[in-house]
């Protein structure tokens, strides 16, 4: 096998002993280096860095650039070493950029025998503006269509105005006749012919002039003249270097050896300066992913995704202390969808055993009423449930939010369900309507059944009425009002009395999705004819009319054969 | 004034009148940060010096910053852990030991050591001498800056060393990193389990809350106020507004100009409380082991109860240092038992954030 088949452009601008590291392998693997190093490395550490290349016969260093960030200089780099790589070694028939931070992962000898295989095609990363899913910063065709003089790095604020300024006197460049703007990642690995071709172009200047003030011009000036002067083209790049969601290379670490040594890449970027274990174990000695069944990228995208997703949206429902959203009032407020039941206790006699019966209590925790104002009645009567979360109601009242987003984040994977009613502290009545995953229930008037019971004066009867009523009221504006996020489910009392299956089949659902209607319904706790008429008494003593809905249709099905 | 979750949802500064009058608490916040800087220089005699070995520090090197009474129980594991971590320098002020604190840490090769005799309490809590030994010298340096009860982690702690994670804040433009501050607590009565100088704490300690913590933003300082956990559940469930803050910013790229405020829960300016995602991403984030209910917690409160340094209004906390002093057992039934930090992350006590 004929060796040094490829030539390696090392961009060197950080990290100068870990570069070294790099370029030894790659050196010693047969292949042609050209080292660039940045300008603003002192110049003892290059000096240094120098002296530990020495021995290596097949390394030369390119005279040194300025390269920041996002400007000219790194092409500007990259021109110089393939230049230099051309006229220097006559072998290479492939170029491949790296930078310091590179480190291949497979034997360099498999990346050789891989392009001596695919001996005309050109990897590079190389999409129409428009395909590109990535932009960073907000500037997409705009890349290409104003002037960047400043560094964005240095200089952001003329950066900034110098777009807004561009944007709004409307001026925009023209392209070089027959190139069109392709973007993509800024390592590739090009056929020595195409490079050639590149920087041997008669338009060289008109292409230079255009692109020394286009925006990033590393990520596009190579991406966009492949295209032009070669067809066979591969658009991906060899090197394994992805972005977080802010820009920025991830970077690889110690722990990530195994997950690195199986992706089956050829070289990645950018490895941690003091991740010793992966310094000394890649490239591997022999690839023991050749038999390609362990060899997997699954768990490295899957990684880039968890990033991106903690990143930009997070975990739903997680107030901590890097979390804390309060700019986006159209995110659910809570983990998980949960069920709010306002009356039912009242009106069906142990309404709670009956639920807790007729759901599976490994997917439903049925509470009782978590705002009662003695302390918070948890499935079980317990004192503190998942996540030592306290009944106590004064931690509870302190920030009634924290102990519902607590609860739900807590019980994550369970779908929470409890009890809220017109005695209960109020407070948390106002976040309630504003979270989409909250489901409300309510019986309106249900209140008064306990109140039938009661031995009470009618006065006394009539003052607490008055209350309950008022607290009601209150509730029910908020959940009616047109900024409401919670379903909302409001039914007079008359009609649950009427038809309480298909209500109860409605709340089943709303807690199991796939829940049947129920066979039995809990027994109602309420005189079908001394109901009415109290509540009738209550109005004579001047309550407001129409409390618990039309009780006049009740009497009538009260009478069937189910209920009692 | 602070900010309930979705009381007031997104608002961004709007109209002119807010625009201004949050220039004017900026501009009242430069001045309290001048004024606590003054007040550090101002405080800078209290300090003897005992060893200073800090000449030879190297600019990127990560120094930590502690005030310590009487933590010789605690200090070999805390100073093993940090080593480990990668701290290069330890900058201790012991105030008031007794116990051999002092002549234990003048003996390390890697601490500088101040004493004083001076008021804990009057010097803001020992913010007061550490202001002046950061100005001094941690100017562009990463630093912490915790208690000897504090044992720092954050996500891979185990496999990467803290170098690793300023460089990746570095790269990121950041300044601050936050951490919640986690109550660990045994099984049992806090003195059944005696600890002993450089056992892992964690061995007795292996228990917390892992739900109950509430948050608001403080408006001015654009700061998280965290409560809640085992002491708001055992010790101030009748008060929970009193119970003790655990948003905490322990580690932050020093420059001479900035200034912790009250203990090392904010600072200034106060864009270094920026530690939190606020539409919807998680920032990474770390954990503080809180080692206090070691069996030490017991006859600490005691002591601390007649030394009155440690809350400013003390009187109020009179009922806490009582039941302490009755070496009670905060296990409950829903406590989780500590295996990690992968733990504290799925919990959501602390965050990867976008790291891999």
């Amino acid at each position: 096998m004929r060796l040094g088949a490829i030539g390696v452009v090392v961009l060197v601008h950080q990290d100068l002993s870990r570069s070294a590291q790099a370029i030894r392998h790659w050196s010693q693997a047969g292949c042609a280096v050209v080292v660039h190093v940045d300008r603003a490395v002192t110049s003892s550490a290059h000096e240094r860095f120098l002296r530990d290349l020495s021995d290596l016969p097949k390394v030369k260093f390119c005279a040194r650039q300025r390269c920041e960030w996002g400007t000219w200089g790194l092409v500007a780099a990259s021109q110089f070493a393939c230049e230099m790589m051309l006229a220097n070694f006559a072998d290479p028939q492939h170029i491949y950029l790296a930078s310091g931070s590179c480190l291949p992962i497979r034997p360099v000898q498999d990346l050789i025998s891989y392009l001596e295989a695919n001996s005309a095609t050109n990897f590079i990363e190389s999409t129409t503006v428009s395909d590109v899913p990535w932009s960073i910063g907000g500037l997409h065709k705009e890349r290409f269509q104003l002037r960047f003089p400043f560094a964005w790095k240095s200089q952001r604020w003329l950066f900034d105005l110098s777009v807004r300024l561009q944007r709004a006197l409307g001026l925009k460049r023209r392209l070089p006749q027959g190139i069109t703007p392709h973007l993509g990642s800024q390592w590739w690995c090009l056929t020595r012919s195409t490079v050639s071709a590149i920087l041997n172009d008669p338009k060289r200047p008109i292409y230079e002039r255009y692109f020394r003030r286009v925006w990033i011009p590393d990520e596009s000036y190579f991406q966009t003249l492949v295209r032009h002067h070669s067809t066979q083209i591969e658009s991906r790049s060899l090197t394994l270097a992805k972005f977080d969601v802010q820009g920025k290379p991830h970077v690889f670490y110690d722990d990530h050896l195994e997950i690195l040594g199986q992706s089956g890449c050829f070289v990645a970027r950018k490895l941690w300066a003091g991740a010793d274990k992966l310094y000394t174990a890649f490239p591997m000695a022999s690839d023991t992913t050749r038999d390609s069944t362990h060899r997997s990228s699954d768990a490295l995208n899957h990684l880039f995704a968890e990033s991106a997703a903690r990143g930009s949206k997070g975990r739903v429902g997680l107030y901590m202390q890097s979390r804390f959203p309060h700019q986006d009032p159209h995110a659910p407020l809570t983990a998980a969808k949960y069920t709010v039941l306002e009356g039912f206790f009242d009106l069906f006699h142990d309404f709670q055993a009956w639920l807790s019966q007729t759901t599976d209590n490994k997917q439903a925790q049925i509470h009782g009423h978590l705002f009662a104002h003695e302390a918070a009645v948890f499935a079980g009567q317990k004192t503190t449930i998942r996540g030592s979360l306290s009944n106590s109601a004064t931690l509870r009242d302190n920030n009634p939010t924290a102990f519902l987003t607590n609860l739900i984040w807590n019980t994550r994977g369970q779908h929470q369900c409890f009890q809220f009613g017109p005695h209960d502290v109020q407070k948390i009545g106002k976040i309630l309507p504003q979270d989409s995953n909250a489901q409300i229930f309510i019986i309106t008037g249900a209140w008064l059944v306990p109140l039938s019971q009661s031995v009470e004066s009618l006065a006394e009867i009539h003052a607490k009425a008055l209350r309950l009523h008022a607290a009601e009221s209150k509730h029910l504006a908020l959940l009616r009002a047109p900024w409401v996020k919670a379903k909302v489910h409001i039914w007079p009392l008359s009609q649950i009395i009427a038809n309480p299956k298909l209500q109860l089949h409605e709340i089943l659902k709303a807690i199991e999705p796939n829940a049947k209607c129920p066979t039995t319904v809990p027994e109602i706790n309420l005189d079908p004819i001394a109901f009415p008429a109290f509540v009738r008494a209550l109005e004579n003593q001047g309550m407001h009319r129409g409390l618990a809905g039309n009780l006049n249709t009740v009497k009538r099905i009260i009478a069937g054969p189910e209920i009692p | 004034m602070q900010q309930d979750l979705s009381l007031h949802p997104s608002k961004p500064l709007s109209n002119a009148r807010e625009r201004i009058a949050n220039w004017a608490d900026a501009y009242k916040l430069r001045s309290k940060r001048r004024l606590l800087l003054g007040r550090a220089f101002r405080k800078r005699k209290q300090l003897t010096e005992v060893k200073n070995r800090a000449t030879r520090l190297a600019p990127d090197d990560i120094l930590l910053f502690a005030t310590v009474r009487n933590e010789h129980l605690r200090l070999p594991y805390f100073l093993a852990h940090y080593r480990r971590l990668g701290v290069q320098h330890f900058f201790f002020i012991s105030n008031n030991s007794t116990d051999g604190t002092s002549d234990f840490l003048a003996k390390q090769e890697d601490v500088s050591l101040w004493t004083t005799m001076h008021s804990y309490k009057l010097s803001r809590f020992g913010m007061d001498w550490v202001t002046w030994l950061q100005i001094k010298y941690a100017h562009g340096h990463w630093c912490l800056t915790l208690d000897a009860d504090e044992i720092f982690i954050y996500p891979f702690y185990e496999t990467r060393p803290l170098k690793a994670l300023t460089d990746w804040l570095d790269t990121h433009d950041v300044a601050s990193f936050g951490a919640l501050m986690l109550d660990l607590y045994p099984k049992g009565r806090l003195q059944t389990n005696i600890y002993t100088a450089g056992q892992n704490p964690f061995e007795i300690l292996n228990w917390f809350d892992s739900g109950n913590y509430f948050i608001k933003r403080q408006l001015k300082l654009q700061n998280l106020w965290v409560q809640g956990g085992v002491r708001a559940r055992c010790f101030f469930a009748n008060s929970p507004p009193r119970s003790p803050t655990l948003s905490k910013v322990p580690l932050v790229k020093w420059n001479r100009r900035f200034s912790y405020l009250s203990s090392t829960h904010s600072l200034l300016p106060r864009k270094l409380n920026h530690v939190y995602g606020e539409t919807g991403g998680e920032k990474p984030s770390g954990v503080l082991l809180h080692t206090k209910f070691l069996h030490l917690a017991v006859e600490g409160a005691a002591e601390e109860k007649l030394r009155r340094e440690h809350f400013e209004n003390i009187d109020l906390y009179q009922t806490y240092y009582d039941r302490l002093t009755k070496n009670p057992s905060l296990w409950c039934q829903t406590s989780s038992k500590y295996t990690g930090w992968r733990q504290l992350d799925t919990l959501g006590l602390m965050s990867k954030g976008a790291w891999i």
